[in-house]
């Protein structure tokens, strides 16, 4: 491994703002069941953003919306700040709502067509009793500034703006309770790409100047490794690899993460890639394949894949894989 | 109601935005010549509308009578105009009772998987029978009065708007601005008025004004049967009733009422269009 590796980096208990554990969402369909996220676990520290990514019906957004309980979770457990999201009775969990807030993927069915900005930032800052009268205009005013509108934009309705201007308000609102923790649901992959760039701009100069703990959820690696300290790499619903942003990147260990890198485009054209081109789409989670989820469409799959589910098995510090083949197969992926 | 809370929300002139629109100008001052003919026609009728005149029967329309006269003699055009009273009054208390009954309904059968069954189960059963039918079964149950014409049409009318509020709710009840509304922590009921409702305007207004056109034929048609109003109280139905008999010699006792019909019909749908219009603001560029 790398040699930043070297330092030791014990996870500091009081440092860790959500830990997730076992989260499993088992949605029953009238074919049967579906297992959506399997047995997810990964902490999120204050002040990371840690990056979940997968294609999509990787169960990526189900997670997230699990962490809210915007979903109901089928088993695990998520432990924010000491408490158990996932068994707070609704009332109980009210008051964590405020702590917890989400950016959506579309900018356009996420903004009630109904209501003009300014209400629906201060159906935020009502729900929670934030502010009122003068105050509460002074606010909805700063955090549309904050985002990069302007104050002028509150009376309008959201068909009047742009698909980026539509994502700021979107922010807007969810700053609008001062959250501790974002889920950011692929905030920038409805977009036109010259538009991706500022709003990612953004949220990482909001999570620096607010010095919040976002949880960022994409499709697209570049995005994420651009962003991200963390990275939990989701396949079917199972986390095939997560560690350190940077070890991941500089050593993917898990065959679907180096196909995922492969396709990202990387900016210098002396570096040479290895092509890995997945065949085929995303199996149906009806019906899973035995064994390592992944190896229908693996290239280094071999009979014993089939067999036995892989463990996770620690390859750095804090990086771990789901591969059973992933110390043969180290050797073979010398660039 | 709701159309005119959801359309002033500081909209300076609500009276040019109106009256650009040519289809809602046209409706609404149709509706508007309507109502006021039915509501002044103590002062503008020529003629008490149960006055009889033998010797005036079956007159065709003329200058001393506009409509023409009926097999008593009694004047056409002042029972057309009483009998708006009645019918409008019919038609507007219907819809009001069914939009209630149907949007409550509506709304708790889409946010609520639990009540959806049975609320569901009823709707499908009274939408099973045809329209008239469970009027008239109503109307027999209760006793045939005004009050129970009412009642029994708002019921039947229910269900239809109940359908449209349900099929929305269970759309919109999953889009993204809910679930951010439920992230915050808004409480169900807010989210049911405010984020479900609130978009819903359109759909029930269209609905609306159909069940209002709906409630008024069909209280034609039971007066025309007979288990409506008394035959003797004038509506545009018992009028067409009594005119059926006499339709080869005077068939202006039928056109007119029917007129009356079409014209408060079609009306009302040229409104709820250009409501539609007017609240849905993706349409609205001038504000």
């Amino acid at each position: 491994m790398t040699d930043t590796t070297q330092t030791t980096q014990q996870p500091d208990a009081a440092d860790i703002l959500l830990s997730v554990r076992g989260l499993s969402k088992q949605f029953s369909t009238g074919s049967g069941p579906v297992k959506a996220v399997e047995d997810i676990s990964f902490d999120v520290r204050r002040g990371q953003i840690v990056g979940i990514v997968g294609e999509s019906g990787s169960g990526k957004t189900t997670a997230g919306r699990c962490l809210l309980r915007l979903v109901e979770p089928s088993s695990g457990e998520a432990i924010f700040d000491g408490v158990d999201l996932f068994s707070l009775p609704e009332k109980a969990l009210r008051a964590y709502r405020r702590r917890l807030q989400i950016i959506f993927q579309d900018p356009y069915s996420s903004l009630n067509p109904r209501m003009r900005v300014r209400d629906i930032i201060g159906e935020a800052i009502d729900t929670h009793g934030l502010a009122k009268g003068a105050a509460r205009q002074a606010r909805i005013e700063e955090l549309l500034t904050r985002v990069g509108l302007s104050p002028e934009h509150a009376r309008r309705y959201p068909n009047e703006f742009s698909g980026g201007q539509r994502q700021r308000v979107g922010i807007a609102r969810a700053l609008a309770v001062e959250p501790e923790l974002i889920i950011a649901d692929e905030p920038v992959s409805a977009l036109d790409v010259s538009v991706q760039a500022q709003v990612l701009n953004l949220i990482q100069e909001l999570q620096r100047e607010l010095g919040l703990t976002m949880i960022f959820i994409s499709h697209d690696l570049t995005v994420v490794e651009y962003l991200c300290d963390e990275i939990v790499v989701l396949y079917l619903g199972r986390i095939m690899e997560q560690g350190p942003a940077r070890s991941v990147y500089a050593n993917p260990r898990h065959p679907y993460t180096r196909a995922l890198l492969a396709t990202a485009p990387v900016p210098d054209p002396t570096v040479r890639r290895e092509r890995v081109i997945l065949q085929g789409d995303i199996p149906s989670p009806l019906n899973p394949p035995s064994g390592c989820v992944f190896r229908t469409r693996c290239p280094h799959a071999i009979a014993a894949c089939a067999e036995t589910v892989p463990t996770r098995e620690t390859v750095g510090s804090g990086h771990s894989v789901a591969c059973i083949r992933q110390a043969e197969l180290v050797e073979t992926y010398q660039d | 109601m709701a159309a005119a809370s959801a359309s002033s929300v500081d909209s300076p002139r609500i009276s040019t935005l109106i009256l650009q629109r040519k289809t809602l100008a046209i409706g609404l001052a149709i509706i508007v010549v309507i109502t006021l003919l039915a509501v002044l026609a103590p002062l503008i009728a020529p003629y008490a509308p149960g006055k009889l005149s033998i010797v005036n029967r079956l007159k065709p329309p003329s200058a001393t009578w506009f409509f023409g006269t009926d097999e008593f003699g009694r004047d056409i055009f002042s029972r057309t105009i009483y009998a708006g009273q009645l019918s409008l009054l019919v038609g507007a208390a219907a819809t009001a009772l069914a939009a209630t009954v149907g949007i409550t309904l509506g709304l708790v059968a889409g946010f609520f998987r639990k009540a959806d069954g049975i609320v569901s189960r009823i709707i499908d059963a009274m939408m099973a029978f045809p329209d008239i039918l469970l009027a008239i079964a109503l109307v027999a149950a209760l006793g045939p009065s005004l009050a129970t014409v009412i009642v029994a049409l708002g019921v039947v009318y229910a269900p239809r708007l109940a359908r449209v509020v349900r099929a929305s709710t269970l759309v919109i009840r999953e889009l993204p601005y809910v679930e951010a509304a439920r992230a915050l922590g808004v409480p169900t009921w807010r989210i049911m008025t405010r984020h479900v409702l609130r978009n819903l305007v359109s759909p029930i207004l269209v609905q609306a004004t159909f069940i209002f056109a709906y409630a008024m034929l069909a209280e034609a048609g039971l007066s025309f049967l007979g288990v409506g109003v008394s035959p003797e109280i004038p509506t545009w139905g018992t009028m067409i009733a009594a005119g059926r008999q006499y339709v080869g010699q005077a068939d202006w006792m039928t056109i007119f009422p029917g007129l009356a019909i079409i014209l408060t019909v079609l009306s009302l749908q040229l409104v709820g269009d250009g409501l539609r219009d007017l609240l849905d603001p993706r349409l609205r560029k001038d504000l």
